[in-house]
């Protein structure tokens, strides 16, 4: 999201809305990627960031393959740039990478004739995480303008929560972050959003709260005490949820741990759209693959 | 080999020639000289010395070895260094200081002195046989890469390093603080990148003091980094605490910003910091906190750089651009004078290491180096003589083109024949 101008963003978003109903008619198939490859490339574990790239690449006429970590060379200990050159060497457009190290596409682009989509780099970024979220967020308010966004859990380590305050304050909105001390980095004011001193504080009036992923392995590393201590003083509970607006947007990008960043009361109530954001996912990623293909083809 | 150098400026003195004759400077030479350079009013330095460098020999070889090392310092003026002993085996023990020794002597284009471990094999635990390094001809001990961490083997390295006269040079950082990539704080909150606080480097730049302050003994804090370090080797000199420290030209000319390149040449450790620690840097040099500009020289493999940003190794080559940085960026915006620049890369390492160097003087060994100072050049990375090719520099604009460097009377670097 630093690299995204806010039209292209906007862009990119008004052409999820099309894609959408492409995605949820009777008849799944566009030929916008018909004669492209699409490789997804896969460092970490994921479902529904690679599914949904996955999905929506064949949904619009694209020869996709996928390649993982294990099971391929790189358990062998190939580089990633070998790995990268060896899957661009067999004429594919687009390679789609999740990463466990930050900065990773920036490293390999340079080196591709194709084109590097960033599905997730270490703690950097999660662009089309922030897309989905975005889009799913102007379905419902229409507009990004003045929402106020509570992103509650663990910042330091969250590329999504990095990638959305980028790109919702590109947008209009404004982003107010809550978590444990330890897990909050130093000069996350300086991206344009407000620090909270507690989750309660966060949501307070806000239109949309969410919920972060907590690695539980954390714990080891003393960033916090317990699971339990955790879940008593960070997570978004129902009583927490009261002081947001009547009708605020709960959502999380997954997958959840159920009891610690929400209670399942909460990821399973009528506000939640945490199962929509599956679906826009798709949509945005037809979006994002489209419209890459497009500037290729100017190119 | 007898040297004449004429139409010169001789740094210090109002003379216009030198004489070379046996190694030495001379008030005239025995007979005619065998090589007459004519340097058409260019000023000669006394040979730089470089406080802190890393060879690579033995062990890593692929890196960088003594030749192509010290090659790549005597492109860069200096006339001698002094390496690190992070080697493979590690340069602990007087056989290997001996094995450095000979191989630069008969193969070598600088003076190098190696620097001792200070505990054995690096590991952090017991004292390395220092006296014998000594006799061998070590001019120092570090631990460097890592910090000496325990403060008891700090202090009995300070103590058993004070009966031989050897400065001890620390690598400051608390390495429970130390697990990241690059300066912790917004850039690194931003890129997603684990930050190394400057707190780690202060924190031990603080102990090393109370240590040396403690026992009265000297010490020397390697590449500073941060502005709470200058600070503090400030206020330890003030009143009269025996510290002395050195920083490097990464320092005074980058800043974390870079690192927004995910390009791994701007990986170094200490790392890259702020704009505030860069002019306190400055500030340092200025005030004469710092004593010595060193360049850190880390040659590594294509293939140990060219990776993600948190998986390349630290470190940056530094022979061929530290001069040209310095000049650049401290003379020619007037923070300090050429005079000063010379104390800070040949006087007062030479003083520090008790080389009986940095100097012009007849009697003295020849050690010097001359750069044009006029005109601006364009550093091209892929002319480095060093192996490796990890430097952030590359197309810089610079002034401070080495045109000729001797070393012990030997011409080691030279453009204009």
């Amino acid at each position: 999201m630093k690299e995204l101008e806010a039209e292209e963003i906007a862009e990119i978003l008004s052409t999820a809305e099309l894609m959408k109903m492409v995605m949820t008619s009777n008849n799944k198939k566009t030929s916008h990627l018909q004669g492209k490859s699409v490789v997804t490339l896969f460092y970490e574990n994921s479902t529904r960031t690679r599914l949904s790239f996955e999905m929506a690449s064949k949904f619009m006429g694209a020869s996709s393959a996928n390649i993982s970590s294990s099971g391929s060379s790189v358990s062998k200990g190939e580089s990633l740039l070998d790995t990268a050159r060896t899957i661009d060497m067999m004429s594919t457009d687009i390679i789609v990478m999740r990463h466990n190290q930050s900065g990773a596409p920036h490293f390999i682009a340079p080196h591709l004739k194709a084109s590097v989509v960033n599905a997730g780099d270490g703690m950097n970024e999660h662009p089309t995480q922030a897309l989905l979220d975005m889009y799913t967020m102007k379905e419902k308010y229409g507009s990004l303008e003045g929402l106020e966004v509570a992103i509650c859990g663990d910042i330091y380590h969250s590329r999504v929560a990095r990638s959305n305050a980028i790109g919702l304050k590109k947008m209009g909105a404004h982003v107010r972050v809550a978590g444990p001390a330890t897990l909050m980095p130093p000069g996350f004011d300086r991206l344009g959003c407000t620090v909270c001193k507690s989750v309660k504080e966060a949501v307070e009036g806000a239109d949309v709260v969410m919920g972060l992923r907590l690695q539980l392995e954390r714990q080891t590393k003393s960033l916090f005490p317990s699971v339990a201590e955790y879940a008593k003083f960070y997570a978004i509970d129902m009583a927490t949820l009261s002081l947001a607006k009547p009708d605020a947007l709960i959502m999380h990008p997954g997958p959840c741990n159920h009891g610690v960043e929400l209670p399942t009361v909460v990821y399973d109530c009528p506000q939640s759209v945490i199962n929509e954001q599956v679906t826009n996912g798709v949509a945005v990623r037809m979006a994002v693959l489209y419209l890459l293909i497009a500037r290729r083809n100017q190119a | 080999m007898r040297i004449h150098i004429k139409n010169a400026k001789i740094f210090g003195s109002d003379s216009t020639g030198l004489y070379i004759e046996n190694g030495l400077f001379t008030e005239d030479l025995s007979g005619t000289p065998d090589r007459v350079i004519d340097l058409d009013g260019k000023t000669v330095l006394p040979g730089l010395i470089d406080g802190h460098c890393h060879l690579r020999e033995p062990g890593f070889e692929y890196r960088e070895d003594i030749v192509s090392g010290t090659k790549s310092a005597a492109k860069g003026g200096f006339s001698s260094v002094c390496c690190m002993p992070n080697t493979k085996p590690v340069c602990d023990n007087a056989s290997i200081v001996s094995s450095i020794i000979t191989k630069a002597k008969n193969q070598g284009y600088a003076n190098v002195f190696p620097i001792g471990a200070a505990s054995k094999g690096l590991a952090g635990k017991e004292l390395s046989e220092m006296g014998l390094m000594k006799e061998a001809g070590i001019v120092a001990v570090s631990d460097d890469g890592r910090p000496i961490e325990s403060a008891d083997l700090l202090r009995k390295v300070l103590l058993y390093a004070s009966d031989f006269n050897i400065p001890v040079l620390n690598h400051c950082e608390e390495m429970s603080l130390a697990e990241g990539a690059m300066n912790e704080g917004i850039v690194s909150t931003e890129l997603g990148l684990r930050g190394i606080p400057t707190a780690a480097e202060d924190t031990m730049i603080a102990r090393d003091i109370i240590m040396a302050e403690y026992l009265n003994l000297p010490i020397h804090i390697c590449h500073v980094s941060t502005r709470g370090g200058v600070q503090m080797i400030r206020e330890a000199k003030a009143r009269n605490v025996k510290v002395t420290a050195e920083t490097c030209p990464h320092y005074f000319v980058l800043t974390e910003d870079e690192c927004r390149s995910f390009d791994s040449n701007t990986k170094m450790n200490p790392p890259l910091r702020t704009e505030e620690d860069r002019q306190a840097i400055i500030e340092g040099i200025k005030d004469k906190t710092i004593d010595l500009i060193v360049t850190d020289h880390a040659p590594h493999h294509e293939d140990e750089k060219n990776l993600e940003f948190a998986l390349a190794n630290n470190g940056i080559v530094g022979f061929e651009t530290a001069f040209a940085l310095a000049y650049t960026y401290l003379v020619k915006p007037g923070h300090i004078t050429l005079h000063e620049l010379v104390d800070l890369m040949s006087v007062n390492p030479s003083k520090l290491f008790s080389l009986g160097r940095g100097t012009l003087e007849a009697g003295k060994p020849a050690d010097l180096c001359v750069f044009d100072l006029e005109n601006r050049f364009k550093f091209d990375r892929d002319s480095m003589l060093t192996k490796a090719r990890n430097t952030p520099f590359g197309g810089y604009e610079l002034y401070g083109r080495t045109v000729l460097t001797i070393s012990g009377g030997r011409i080691t670097y030279d453009e204009l024949c």
